[in-house]
């Protein structure tokens, strides 16, 4: 059995190391692919072979070197080595830097503490700064934190801070961005076959840019500043094959809460997970940031979507900064193949308190619910806003319970309010939701998806219901310990303020 | 007699099973005799005060970063902890010393007292981490005790005068180092938003009085199924030193305040049945609690309040309210790393980047 690997772009340029010209003899690793077909449990759901491949790549390596993964390619490249395998301790080289008001000024704190208080970054055009998390809040240490990042974005001249000031009013702050993994891919951060660490947990998004991506805690990241690597173990890479055509009332979000209530919320624990397949090709990149996002809710260490042709497009006005996308082998190994035929997916919902509790959206139709939240880096981006506007205009009715809305960034915001929904007579997105009876869309920001200081925008200070297109749902995520949150894709989420109970988006796409 | 005994037994019980220091500095050497007695014991001169007549007390503070790690207490992240607030046990200790050494010989408690503090001290020089010490006097001339003297006794005599003493040995090296209190029992999937929610993420943990605070809010987030709070309403320190999981403990988040409000709230290590990734690196690289690991699911045979011991060198834990004891998986190359400090004490240790030049 061989893996089908990503769609070749012709133009893109292959990985090529040059060291490994010296090396006489390196012993492959096992030539053969390591393939477990896992048996689903709900049984919408049919494992078949795939009928036909697409189309292989021809392989990307000189004969002598082991066969890797992408994951291991990247790393293998950041640290200089010629190959890596699976359990290698490695010093990467990081192309990226990223941090937020959450984890920055401790992270800084530990740089200044063990660095100097007059130590540098190791590259001031590296690093990414990004207030994001408790933004529009009265709370003064929010507040200060943004300052602290201020501070030591002046100090260190660090090109990229996406500056705030004015809390009261987001537009008049043209630096700002808003939620900071989205604001990475907008700003161009995000490139093929680099290495992208981040203070939050969520970096794994970046992994849709067929990128190593990955969240890591102040410590490492003030160590990080100061030096520019990190000791990062090579991790075994779980496959994820999808094929078959994405129905219209499927998203990525669906994709992915099917395959966490696969493998269950550690399931992926210190490995990378790999997307490949016809399906996951026919997504636009808003949509793999979507699956990527949530590959830390699985446990895992990062996600890889291979760069094709959309990645390439959707980077081409973004960056000048030139990069080498890499491929999987075909003959590397991973530690597990899962398969899944899309077209007997179903819209799902992962009910309190675990991303991995995975249900029917449509199993869950009496279940009450006080409030939706569309927004945060999985479910905030303009295409998720465009899915929800899509369908409010299909039902043309006005939704039941409060229903909030938060661009992740500014440019989302924008898009709301200048994009047009296809087949509404050119009417935008901000009208629809309008019509519909939705909140006015909020600051862009991360808000109310992790409760934030208690004047947090949409949060949740009472044990209620809510249907929320966010990545996690354990005990008191949203603000009360008590509250009730069920994750779903923006279909659904409209869908059940629609109604007022958990709904399948079936109801109103036809 | 029985009151300079019990002086001296303080102090000596804070720091029992220590092992010969390799790296006793010449000057104290030359002080010799009691002096290297102290030093033998792990302790690091850092401030004394004169209590008059031939009488000098000394208020010894034990300087993890200083020490050679052999024969380390407890390791201290040093860039979480302000000097004086270094051992919480320890300000309590001297001061309920030097209460009694000023009993003995009259002197008002505040005098002697005042001296306790490095920067109050007017004989100490001016000390800022990391700095030695320049020992200024020599301590109690005190004979040590009889043979007979049992330390274990001592720790008990200490155990009782401090509530919240967490009392665990002084490691020679990981393979003693062991944890002894009480465990606190939480089940699967804790991840981080219960162990710290994430509205006190505005503290910044490298702000030491922010990071005692955050310390007061760990696992304030779990739901009220718990009934026993792991930190009583009014405290700001847990009486758990031990925190016992069950599954995937820490996922979620990459926080760090995670693992650092453990640590600040006073517990020293967490045995789970797994761990996620992120929140396992954080232990480590802040060295703020040990993430063991467990054979089989601990969690489901000890209860909230048992006292429990682990050895780490045995990587066994035992728990003595119910009697069993426990196999644990071996801390490994992660072992070091904590002892160190974290990441960046154990990369200076080694060699990886250069020494602190403050």
């Amino acid at each position: 059995m061989a893996s089908s690997l990503g769609s070749a772009h012709p133009g893109s340029s292959f990985f090529h190391n040059k060291k490994d010209l010296s090396l006489s003899v390196v012993p492959p690793t096992s030539q053969l692919s390591i393939y477990k077909c896992k048996k689903p449990f709900s049984k919408n759901i049919v494992m078949a072979t795939t009928t036909q491949q697409s189309e292989r790549k021809p392989a990307t390596t000189g004969s002598l070197k082991a066969p890797m993964t992408m994951t291991e390619k990247i790393l293998a490249k950041a640290s200089e080595k010629s190959g890596v395998k699976p359990g290698d301790n490695v010093w990467v080289n990081v192309d990226v830097f990223m941090t937020n008001d959450i984890s920055g000024p401790g992270s800084i704190g530990i740089f200044h503490r063990e660095f100097g208080k007059n130590a540098k970054v190791w590259d001031h055009e590296k690093v990414v700064v990004i207030p994001d998390h408790y933004i529009f809040t009265s709370d003064e240490r929010a507040n200060r934190n943004v300052d602290i990042l201020r501070e030591f974005s002046l100090e260190q001249n660090i090109k990229y801070f996406y500056d705030i000031k004015d809390l009261s009013n987001f537009k008049a702050n043209p630096d700002y961005k808003g939620v900071c993994h989205i604001a990475l891919a907008q700003e161009g951060h995000c490139r093929p076959g680099e290495v992208l660490l981040g203070t939050d947990s969520h970096t794994c998004t970046a992994g849709a840019f067929g990128q190593f991506a990955t969240g890591i805690g102040n410590t490492e990241a003030g160590f990080v500043l100061g030096t520019g690597a990190l000791l990062l173990k090579v991790p075994h890479t779980l496959r994820f094959v999808m094929d078959g055509e994405m129905p219209d009332y499927l998203l990525a979000k669906d994709l992915i809460l099917q395959i966490i209530g696969e493998i269950s919320v550690a399931g992926a624990t210190y490995k990378s997970m790999e997307f490949v397949g016809t399906t996951i090709e026919s997504l636009n990149m808003e949509e793999r940031m979507t699956l990527c996002n949530m590959v830390i809710e699985a446990g895992g260490k990062n996600g890889v979507v291979p760069a094709d042709s959309t990645t390439f497009k959707y980077l081409e006005d973004k960056t000048s900064v030139s990069y080498e996308p890499v491929y999987s082998d075909a003959q590397a190994s991973f530690l597990s193949e899962f398969r899944f035929d899309i077209s007997n997916l179903e819209p799902l919902v992962a009910k309190p308190h675990s991303p991995d509790n995975r249900s029917l959206a449509r199993e869950c139709k009496d279940i009450k619910i006080d409030r939706v939240y569309i927004g945060s880096c999985t479910g905030g981006k303009t295409q998720d806003f465009l899915a929800a506007a899509k369908l409010f205009l299909a039902s043309g009715k006005k939704v039941k319970v409060p229903t909030f809305l938060v661009p992740a960034t500014q440019k989302v915001w924008v898009d709301i309010y200048t994009l047009t929904v296809p087949g509404s007579g050119g009417k935008t997105c901000s009208q629809i939701f309008e019509e519909a009876g939705c909140d006015t869309p909020a600051s862009p920001s991360c808000a109310a998806c992790m409760g934030g200081p208690k004047d947090t925008y949409a949060r949740m200070n009472e044990a209620q219901v809510c249907v929320s297109t966010t990545n996690r749902n354990f005990p008191g995520r949203m603000g009360h310990k008590e509250g009730q949150i069920y994750l779903a894709s923006p279909y659904t989420a409209a869908a059940s303020a629609l109604t007022g109970y958990i709904t399948d988006p079936r109801q109103f796409l036809h | 007699m029985r009151l300079l005994m019990l002086c001296y037994a303080c102090w000596v019980g804070e720091s029992s099973r220590a092992e010969e220091s390799e790296n006793t500095s010449n000057r104290e050497e030359k002080r010799g005799g009691n002096m290297e007695m102290w030093i033998k014991w792990g302790y690091k001169w850092e401030a004394g005060i004169e209590l008059g007549m031939n009488l000098r007390a000394a208020c010894l503070q034990l300087q993890t970063s200083l020490l050679n790690p052999q024969i380390r207490r407890r390791p201290t992240p040093r860039h979480y902890r302000p000097i004086k607030e270094h051992r919480f046990a320890y300000t309590r200790l001297k001061s309920y010393t030097l209460l009694m050494a000023a009993s003995l010989i009259r002197t008002s408690y505040s005098s002697a007292f005042a001296f306790s503090s490095p920067k109050a001290s007017v004989y100490s020089p001016s000390v800022s981490p990391p700095s030695i010490k320049v020992p200024a006097f020599s301590p109690f001339t005190v004979k040590p005790l009889s043979s007979t003297f049992a330390p274990h006794a001592v720790r008990a005599i200490s155990l009782a005068t401090h509530a919240t003493l967490t009392p665990s040995s002084v490691p020679a090296d990981t393979s003693t180092t062991t944890f002894h209190g009480l465990c606190y029992v939480v089940g699967d999937n804790i991840d981080t938003d219960q162990i710290i929610p994430a509205e006190y993420l505005t503290l910044v943990p490298s702000n030491p009085a922010e990071y005692e605070k955050l310390g007061s809010y760990a696992l304030v987030g779990l739901p009220s199924s718990y009934a026993t709070r792991f930190i009583e309403p009014n405290e700001t320190k847990t009486k758990y030193s031990i925190v016992i999981g069950g599954a995937n403990f820490g996922c979620g988040s990459s926080r760090e305040h995670a693992p650092v409000a453990l640590g600040a709230a006073g517990a020293k290590a967490v045995v789970a049945e797994s761990y996620a990734r992120i929140f396992f690196r954080n232990s480590v690289a802040t060295g703020e609690v040990y993430p063991l690991e467990s054979e089989v699911r601990i969690c489901e045979e000890c209860k909230t309040g048992d006292v429990v011991t682990i050895e780490l060198g045995e990587s066994r834990l035992i728990n003595h309210t119910t009697g069993k004891e426990y196999k644990l998986k071996p801390i490994g190359d992660a072992g070091p790393v904590i002892d160190a400090g974290g990441i960046f004490a154990y990369a200076r240790k080694t060699g990886m980047i250069p020494s602190e030049s403050n």
